[in-house]
């Protein structure tokens, strides 16, 4: 893409995980029989209004703080008008141009330094219920029999995070969205799971030539729900958008939509179409007026970001391991585990991840010592008790008592043994086949059921087939 | 016709037309009379009149408490009891739950009659908009009773409820309770609840009573007011509702704004009436004095059209065939939208969904939209600016008394103009008041009072001194 510069911005949606709905008084949940999580509010039922959820608005504040916004002094819900099932009045409660959060700027920190990315702002919303197309083709619109709606997810608090388009390649965005999602999850406002719908995004992709500041026809990925396919996708529009470019060709305002489940697959392209919302002001609701105290409150509860964070662990890490710990919320283990410290980083961040141990599950105590032994006993040992590591009343004691073979005394006799067994590999690696040692070590780690010290058995091999 | 009589148990003779509820209260209270005893006389009083006025759109047979009965316009949600804004796209929709207001008069021991007919979702204002059939008149069975609560109007005028609830958005209460020479009460916005109110025009729809005194209207509003937690739109009252007691005004300052008593389509003899009862005025003590609100006549009725239509587009958008009410037979999701709102949406409604959208979209929204939320305020200053120098303002209701079935369908400009007067101070949230001060041709004329916001405590001490002093009898001439 040389001459060319992408400019991206993003839309992210997160559910708050707050007891009730938006507006009403139903339990919000994931994965509950259909339509059980409804009331005459959140059904559109004729003569029902809004109420809206106070701990909704505190925690778009927290969330308005930590992205760096103003807290908007008067903030309004508007209704924006539109016919679909999924959206039982009609219309959606969400805010337009008085959003509860404004110019913020969230801090990104990356490998060649930080990154600064403007929030246009975030706002409070409804989500919509779900419609599931039954018959036909596997869950797609077309082809489909009939559709049914749940209105479960009906009315469920949904923050709208707008950024600038200050992003400007596929590895920034999602490295963006990774530390986002990150500082929702540590604010406890949401899960932020995107398997389960709780953090959903919309990316607006536009290439310019390199120096330029204009801002060209953009195409927007909708639907996306992970990281990688969010950078797959992005990377694909803009060698897209620049082969047209280059072609002398106009790239054409329109919507790209993954298809759930086949995200890696080419998104399907619709037109964008021009729709009227009729926005105008709710009202059902009277205008939110956050109070000093109500602020204040929102702030004491943002501790430490993780953008901060990774800044800090960076200079004993570098910035890969400091931004994996971080964004996988693996860094307050990290940070309480003794130890070499990239030993410990990469023990929690490789290991103990691919164990699939919950980190918070993790004695501290414990795996200091583990990491401590790590070089002293068997593999599998290790592997072992790291896969125990987040068990209660876990034990690193219980899994040290077999240290590993490093006496060369004890290893000699059997090197010799293998050896002599196997005198034709012998052979071929004394003329030249050097890859032939492994075969030899291999064999050793059988005759010592792994016990043996690999880094001695591989020096006394060495030296035996010298002699 | 003759006199209702309490069906079963004849401990003694119920006159549903001429009881007042404070009346009923005082049976019940002196054991004269049960609940049930009163919820019977009335269904036999529906059971013969109603054929010829069809005030009714459902009855309940059984009465749900031991108070004085009640009727309710079909805007109102009521658990399991059809509810349908007059629409033919709500028939058969039983609600959930109830609204407030129900819920305040059902703990209240009120039992439930029945449901009234009305303009559709409350568009109109001679409930010849319904669905399922114009009401008439008590006074003038060829005449209609105005509305669009015309239902609740006419039962309690024809002696079928003792007091009703109606919904005044643009004059909806006010409106038929002077058609029909009862008294009717439109609430200072926001201090009864619109939880279970089906809908019109949210910034404006306010529930109020229609009774056959000054002193019920006080009594309801007793009951139905004050702060709910499922309205955040609701507030708490300033102060306890009094019954009024005072016969006289001395110490009211009473205004008389120049452009509500002057304008275009007042007829003659309204324009008596009215005169008649600011006389009485004075000789009752009050100062009286003339002011103007030139901005808020002109800009009502245009900004009223804009702001309301603009709310219902949005607000009617629900009745789409997906969750409950009619759904057309149609394949594919758009050709079900377009003909279930085509089959179940009158004309009125569909004209004011149209014209809402238009005021809303894109590019007009500030002409229209936008530009009528300043004139709103503009309005809300000029009524304040006058209710500073005057304790209420006095007007006639409506510029004409009940007209014939039939004469201004065909010009809905016509009939909006029925709500010219009655509009403004809607406009504004401020409380208002409509009481029977004569008749001109035989039919009743509604005397508007209007007051500051929370003023409903002035404006039934008004009320109630000229209910007095006036002496109006308010059983229609051809029932007496």
């Amino acid at each position: 893409m040389t001459g060319w510069e992408a400019v991206i911005g993003c839309e992210i949606h997160v559910h708050l995980q707050t007891e009730t709905k938006m507006f009403c008084r139903c339990a919000t949940g994931f994965g509950d029989p259909e339509n059980t999580r409804t009331c005459p509010v959140c059904l559109a039922h004729p003569g029902s209004l809004p109420v809206p959820n106070e701990r909704a608005i505190e925690w778009t504040i927290r969330l308005g703080l930590a992205l760096g916004c103003e807290i908007a002094p008067r903030a309004v819900f508007h209704r924006k008008n539109y016919f679909y099932p999924d959206n039982p009045k009609g219309y959606q409660i969400s805010q337009y141009d008085e959003p509860l959060c404004i110019s913020g700027s969230f801090a990104v920190p990356g490998p060649d330094g930080e990154k600064r990315v403007g929030i246009v702002r975030a706002h409070l919303e409804e989500d919509a219920a779900k419609n599931v197309h039954v018959g036909g083709s596997g869950g797609r619109i077309h082809g489909a029999d009939r559709t049914l709606v749940d209105f479960n997810r009906a009315g469920t608090p949904l923050v709208e995070i707008v950024t600038a388009p200050d992003l400007h390649s596929a590895d920034e965005a999602k490295r963006f969205l990774q530390l986002l999602r990150q500082t929702v999850r540590e604010l406890g406002i949401s899960s932020a799971e995107m398997q389960e719908g709780s953090m959903r995004f919309d990316v607006n992709v536009s290439v310019r030539p390199e120096g330029s500041d204009e801002l060209r026809t953009r195409t927007e990925l909708k639907n996306i729900n992970s990281f990688n396919f969010a950078a797959q996708g992005i990377d694909r529009e803009i060698q897209r958008q620049i082969a047209i470019y280059e072609a002398g060709g106009e790239v054409e305002q329109e919507t790209l939509h993954f298809v759930p489940g086949r995200e890696d697959a080419p998104p399907l392209r619709s037109k964008e179409e021009a729709q009227d919302y009729r926005y105008f002001p709710e009202p059902d609701l009277v205008p939110i007026e956050p109070s000093a105290e109500l602020v204040e409150r929102a702030r004491a509860d943002v501790g430490e970001l993780p953008g901060a964070r990774i800044e800090r662990l960076e200079a004993e890490l570098g910035y890969v391991l400091a931004e994996g710990l971080v964004t996988s919320g693996r860094d307050e283990l990290y940070s309480r585990t003794a130890g070499d410290r990239r030993t410990v980083a990469n023990v929690i961040m490789n290991e103990l991840a691919a164990a699939a141990v919950d980190p918070a599950a993790v004695d501290p105590q414990e795996l200091g010592k583990l990491v401590e032994a790590r070089e002293r006993i068997p593999r599998d040992a290790f592997t072992k008790a790291l896969a125990a590591s987040g068990d209660a009343g876990f034990s690193a004691q219980d899994y040290l008592g077999e240290a590993l073979i490093a006496d060369a005394a004890e290893l000699d006799p059997v090197i010799e043994r293998v050896l002599a067994d196997n005198e034709d590999q012998a052979a071929a690696y004394r003329a030249g086949k050097e890859g032939l040692l492994g075969f030899l070590v291999g064999q050793v780690m059988r005759e010592t059921q792994g016990k043996a010290n690999p880094r001695i058995v591989n020096e006394r091999l060495r030296e035996k087939l010298k002699a | 016709m003759g006199h209702s009589f309490a069906r079963g148990l004849g401990r003694g003779v119920i006159d549903t037309l001429r009881l007042t509820a404070e009346q009923a209260i005082d049976l019940l209270e002196r054991r004269e009379a049960s609940g049930g005893e009163l919820h019977n006389a009335y269904l036999t009083a529906i059971d013969e009149r109603d054929p010829e006025l069809h005030a009714f759109l459902t009855t309940v047979p059984e009465a749900g408490g031991d108070g004085v009965p009640i009727a309710f316009k079909d805007v109102i949600s009521t658990r399991g009891v059809e509810t349908t804004a007059g629409s033919k796209i709500l028939a058969g929709y039983r609600p959930v739950y109830d609204a407030t207001v129900a819920a305040r008069c059902r703990d209240a021991g009120l039992p439930l009659l029945g449901k009234t007919n009305m303009d559709e979702f409350a568009m109109g204002s001679s409930t010849e908009n319904s669905a399922y059939g114009p009401s008439r008149n008590p006074w003038d069975p060829e005449r209609v009773p105005g509305g669009s609560s015309g239902g609740s109007a006419a039962a309690v005028a024809g002696g079928l409820a003792p007091w009703a609830l109606g919904s005044d958005t643009g004059g909806s209460v006010k409106q038929p309770a002077a058609l029909c020479g009862v008294v009717g009460l439109r609430p200072t916005y926001g201090t009864v609840s619109r939880f279970g109110i089906i809908a019109f025009a949210s910034s404006l729809d306010q529930v109020g009573p229609i009774t056959k005194t000054v002193r019920d209207s006080a009594r309801l509003y007793r009951i139905i007011a004050g702060r709910d937690a499922c309205d955040t739109t609701t507030v708490a009252l300033p102060e306890p509702v009094e019954l009024p007691a005072s016969d006289d005004l001395r110490g009211v300052r009473v205004g008389v704004p120049k452009e509500l008593n002057e304008a275009e389509g007042i007829e003659p003899g309204v324009s008596e009436a009215v005169a008649r009862a600011i006389d009485l005025c004075r000789e009752l003590g009050a100062e009286v004095g003339e002011c103007g609100l030139p901005r808020s006549v002109e800009f009502g009725l245009p900004c009223y059209y804009l702001i309301a239509p603009s709310e219902a587009s949005s607000n009617l958008a629900r009745y789409d065939g997906v969750r409950y009410g009619l759904r057309a037979a149609a394949t594919g999701i758009r050709d079900m939208y377009e003909q279930t709102r085509d089959e179940g949406f009158g004309d009125e409604p569909k004209r004011r969904i149209m014209l809402g959208a238009y005021a809303l979209s894109a590019g007009y929204y500030e002409a229209f939209y936008g530009q009528a939320q300043k004139v709103r305020t503009m309005i809300r200053d000029e009524f304040a600016a006058a209710l500073e120098r005057f304790d209420v303002l006095l007007s006639p209701t409506s510029p004409t008394v009940a007209f014939p079935l039939g004469a201004k369908t065909e010009n809905p400009l016509a009939m909006y103009l029925s709500d010219a007067l009655a509009i403004p101070p809607n406009m504004a949230g401020l409380p208002s008041l409509s009481i029977p001060c004569g008749l001109s041709e035989g039919l009743p004329v509604g005397l508007q009072l209007i007051g500051p916001q929370f003023s409903e405590n002035l404006l039934f001490r008004a009320g109630h001194a000229l209910e007095q002093a006036l002496a109006f009898d308010p059983v229609p001439a051809r029932l007496a």
